[in-house]
């Protein structure tokens, strides 16, 4: 075959090239925040100026999972929770690929939260968006782990007894090195961010509020939302670790009253990847690992040759 | 007792330097040209508690640990000295001989370091020793050591004794030392190795017969260990990326493999838990490498769920499962055979999948080769299944059976030019197409990303031809017969290329032993013990588990009055799944089952199969229980 073409050069895309020629009829419900997230999304792409080819966009389950089917990429719809692990394999193996790993705050948080930790804490260069709507959706609505403490369900009839989890905290303390809100009733915003995000050279965690009108009522407390850059009211450091968290746990307590903040809360642009860091301590190749199979000169080193320590 | 092999034991306390003195003393007797089959013992702590490392040294091929042993080398547990109180417990100093004693041949040899270790502690030693004609020699090996060098080089002095005993030229030992060691480390083992040696031949009466047997390799020998077979298997099939987590015994093919993939521009990844590292290589695959993950039983519980995946999304990996003792964690140093339906039936829906469990360290390298070739050309994973001795035990192969062409084909992938001409719907390639073109029946083309118009869904869901979730039953029943059909072929492949399971004995045997894995050796040296008493008996390991090796196991029990089923669990697995996957036979299968936790010797095999031929099919006794005929 001729060259694998692992890395491509960035050249002008239209967001239709993410379009499905036939797009399969979406089965998320009408008003649901997952829209948003899908249209955001492909906004973004012809700022990164990757083709569909070049990308791929790994989803775990429910309805976030679905994303992959809307958006024509190379895609892989895995299992919940392990959206990162397969992602950033992928990203290892073919560092040319633009990798975005999306899934839901039960996905991400909750069966996957060991994964998101982990992933954050090796900085790998991939783009990591959470559809965050508070509720397990495609299993009909229970408790998920950032349901607000208090919240009834068929699985909590008492309410919840838990704290929720701080999604952009969580992100911070991990090791991700671009950590924002966005929200799907601010489509301008929401495209800019996770343009950015794809750019960013680093694990970039994007907590994106969706809203849930079929199991989450509460959906209109995303509205109205306040944007900590626009906003003269909030002034800090978006490079510095502390000012960034203190931020965020501003941000994470007042969701919960009403108050919805987002924007960029934390972007450290020094930190080299996880693949810089394995490429210079000589724990990874300089070359895409994936290309090599498709280079006829490249010879293959032979077991053969290690046998000298077992004479 | 046989004297024609030397089977000599180094026993002390885990961190003693146990495992490095034997392997550099197994390999000085491969020099000397013979074959060589080491077994570890050892607890599941890190320093002190009983441990031992079982050389076997003859002539004639070894394949097993043998049965018992002939030369002690008592080391005595530095640990057992604790200087914290607490920490002491028992008389634990004495173990490294009281252990041991029960299974010391008639007529063998001790050595014990009298510097750690006291007979009068033992009971009834002088007796024992009387009784079976025992050799016994007290050096004081840990002073020695510390006059010339530290105390833990008393493992060299040890040594010394040992082939001042056997009459061993050091030459081979001294070599390896050099290999190992420099600057004055290596000057005090010599020297304490010279001084042990001189010593033992000149202040002792030498009274025991045993001396180090003589051989002469034909070929080019190495000392490997089924680990080594598995990850320079996958080497070869240029397997580059690998995700892990630390388990015993899978950590072996996982610390192989990651010591040399930077250097061959591979990558190697610890990650957070099992599921995380079979999800790993999954991700790998689908981008275009060849990647292999693995665990043993509890981690492999947790890869459970990725592994359907990899089934679903047909994408090719190599997964190692290294069984220990169970269930839960069970004993993780102890080798065992239980997880085998766990591996066959693991994960939601129709298992779908390849499982081979190779029997030595070369089947291991050439079945972890056919895994991959499998794996890639057919888009399905595949398991390699092998066990806590074959994981760590040495033996002697040819240096042959690793000079082969590295194979790094991805297998069934499409090229840019087939993807302009090939099907798409809604400007997605027909990834899944229902009735692909080709040799292998229901193996559809496959793109990579990155490649120009060959984009596709891979799910986990059930899916259409372009990976978009269906439910619709037509389409539900043509994907699944299309990914069953892949067994089909794969076994009319097996069958067509290779020899997985060689007959071993007579063709026209009466009787025969069925096993798997890491059993092979042992059933092979009890087959020939058994036609030598006069019986008419025949073996067959078998290899391809899944897709199951049904003719060649068919015609082999056809052939035989009866069948042994030896394995290493309680509840006699195999024998079901031969029962299961040929519908038949169960009336002439009966099962040899041990679970202690200590491999198969080859009097135990013998033993359970004279013992039903007598008719006493229900003698068990706390380590080996016979199981009746079941009928279909």
């Amino acid at each position: 075959m001729s060259a694998f073409n692992a890395i491509g050069e960035e050249r002008d895309i239209d967001r239709d090239e993410f379009t499905p020629a036939i797009e399969p009829q979406a089965t998320w419900c009408p008003g649901c925040g997952d829209f948003g997230v899908l249209k955001a999304l492909k906004q973004a792409m012809p700022e990164v100026g990757r083709t569909p080819e070049e990308t791929l966009l790994v989803t775990g389950i429910g309805c976030s999972g679905k994303l992959s089917s809307y958006f024509k990429s190379y895609g892989f719809h895995s299992i919940h929770g392990r959206a990162l692990p397969v992602a950033r394999a992928a990203k290892l193996a073919n560092p040319g690929l633009e990798v975005i790993a999306a899934g839901g705050d039960g996905d991400g948080y909750g069966i996957g939260g060991n994964h998101f930790m982990h992933t954050a804490r090796e900085n790998h260069d991939m783009t990591y968006i959470v559809f965050d709507n508070e509720i397990f959706g495609l299993t009909k609505g229970q408790t998920s782990p950032t349901s607000p403490k208090g919240h009834k369900s068929k699985t909590q009839p008492h309410g919840s007894a838990k704290s929720p989890i701080r999604p952009l905290s969580l992100g911070l303390t991990s090791g991700a090195t671009y950590v924002a809100r966005t929200a799907a009733v601010n489509p301008n915003q929401a495209k800019e961010i996770l343009a950015e995000a794809m750019e960013h050279d680093g694990f970039a965690h994007v907590d994106f509020l969706t809203q849930c009108p079929t199991w989450n009522k509460d959906a209109k407390q995303y509205v109205p939302y306040i944007d900590v850059q626009d906003s003269d009211d909030y002034d800090f450091d978006i490079h510095d670790r502390r000012e960034a968290a203190e931020m965020m746990y501003e941000a994470e307590d007042a969701l919960y009253e009403g108050t919805v903040l987002t924007g960029r809360f934390y972007v450290d642009d020094e930190r080299p990847s996880y693949q810089q860091e394995k490429q210079q301590s000589g724990d990874m190749p300089e070359e895409p690992l994936a290309e090599r199979y498709f280079d006829e000169d490249y010879e293959w080193e032979r077991s053969y040759d290690l046998l000298e320590r077992h004479k | 007792m046989t004297d024609d092999e030397l089977i000599w034991r180094i026993a002390g306390g885990s961190g003693d330097g146990i495992d490095s003195t034997s392997q550099n003393f197994a390999k000085a007797l491969m020099r000397s040209g013979l074959n060589v089959f080491t077994h570890r013992h050892y607890p599941s702590r890190i320093r002190g508690g009983h441990t031992y490392v079982e050389i076997r040294a003859s002539d004639k091929p070894v394949k097993s640990r043998g049965d018992n042993y002939n030369f002690l080398l008592a080391l005595g547990d530095s640990f057992a000295r604790n200087p914290q109180e607490e920490a002491y417990y028992g008389n634990e100093e004495i173990k490294p001989l009281s252990e041991n004693l029960d299974e010391l041949r008639e007529g063998g040899v001790i050595v014990y370091d009298a510097g750690l270790l006291d007979t009068d502690e033992i009971e009834n030693f002088d007796e024992r020793v009387e009784e079976n004609d025992w050799h016994v020699y007290d050096l004081d090996l840990r002073g020695l050591a510390k006059e010339h060098g530290r105390e833990v080089m008393r493992n060299t002095a040890g040594v010394g004794a040992t082939a001042a005993l056997l009459d061993m030229d050091l030459q081979y030992i001294e070599e390896l030392m050099e290999d190992a060691m420099s600057g004055d480390v290596l000057e005090a083992n010599l020297q304490i190795l010279e001084e042990a040696y001189e010593s033992v031949k000149n202040d002792y009466d030498h009274t025991h017969d045993l001396r180090a047997p003589t051989g002469d390799h034909d070929e080019e020998q190495v000392l490997v260990s089924g680990s080594h077979g598995i990850s320079y298997g996958a080497l070869d099939e240029g397997c580059r990326f690998i995700a892990g987590y630390p388990m015993t015994p899978w950590t072996d093919v996982f610390t192989i493999m990651t010591q040399h993939l930077p250097d061959m521009g591979g990558i190697s990844e610890q990650v957070e838990d099992e599921i995380a590292a079979a999800s790993l290589a999954i991700g790998a695959s689908h981008a275009g490498a060849k990647a292999m993950s693995g665990s043993s039983g509890g981690g492999f519980a947790l890869m459970s769920e990725p592994l359907g995946l990899a089934e679903m999304t047909e994408t090719p990996i190599v997964l190692v499962e290294s069984m220990r003792a169970g269930g839960s964690t069970g004993m993780p140093t102890k080798p065992e055979q239980g997880d085998l339906e766990h591996v066959l039936y693991t994960s939601q829906g129709d298992s779908n999948r390849v499982v081979f469990a190779p029997g030595d360290p070369a089947e291991c390298y050439e079945q972890t080769r056919k895994a991959f070739e499998i794996a890639y050309n057919y888009q399905i994973p595949s398991i390699v299944l092998y066990d806590q001795k074959l994981s760590g035990g040495h033996q002697t192969i040819p240096e042959a059976v690793f000079d082969e062409e590295p194979n790094p084909d991805l297998g069934s992938i499409v090229t840019e030019q087939d993807l302009e001409e090939a099907a798409h719907e809604a400007g997605r390639f027909k990834r899944y197409m229902y009735d692909a073109e080709g040799d292998r029946e229901g193996v559809s083309p496959r793109s990579l990303p990155g490649q120009k118009g060959g984009n596709y869904l891979a799910s986990g869901n059930e899916h259409n031809e372009v990976g978009h979730i269906s439910e619709d039953p037509t389409n539900r029943v043509l994907q699944m017969e299309r990914r069953m059909a892949k067994l089909d072929s794969i076994r009319e492949e097996l069958d067509e290329t290779t020899d997985h399971q060689p007959v071993y004995g007579p063709e026209d045997a009466d009787y025969g032993i069925l096993s798997f894995g890491s059993t092979k050796g042992v059933v092979e040296e009890a087959v020939d013990i058994l036609n030598e008493e006069g019986h008419s008996v025949k073996a067959m390991n078998v290899s391809d588990i899944m897709p199951f090796a049904k003719a060649d196991v068919t015609e082999f029990l056809e052939g035989v009055d009866e069948a042994l089923v030896v394995e290493m669990n309680a509840t006699a697995q195999f024998r079901r799944h031969i029962q299961g996957q040929l519908g038949r036979f169960g009336e002439k299968l009966y099962s040899l089952l041990k679970y202690d936790g200590n491999p198969f010797e080859p009097s135990e095999v013998v033993s359970g199969f004279q013992t039903h031929l007598e008719g006493n099919a229900d003698v068990s006794d706390y380590n080996v229980r016979i199981e009746s005929a079941t009928g279909d």
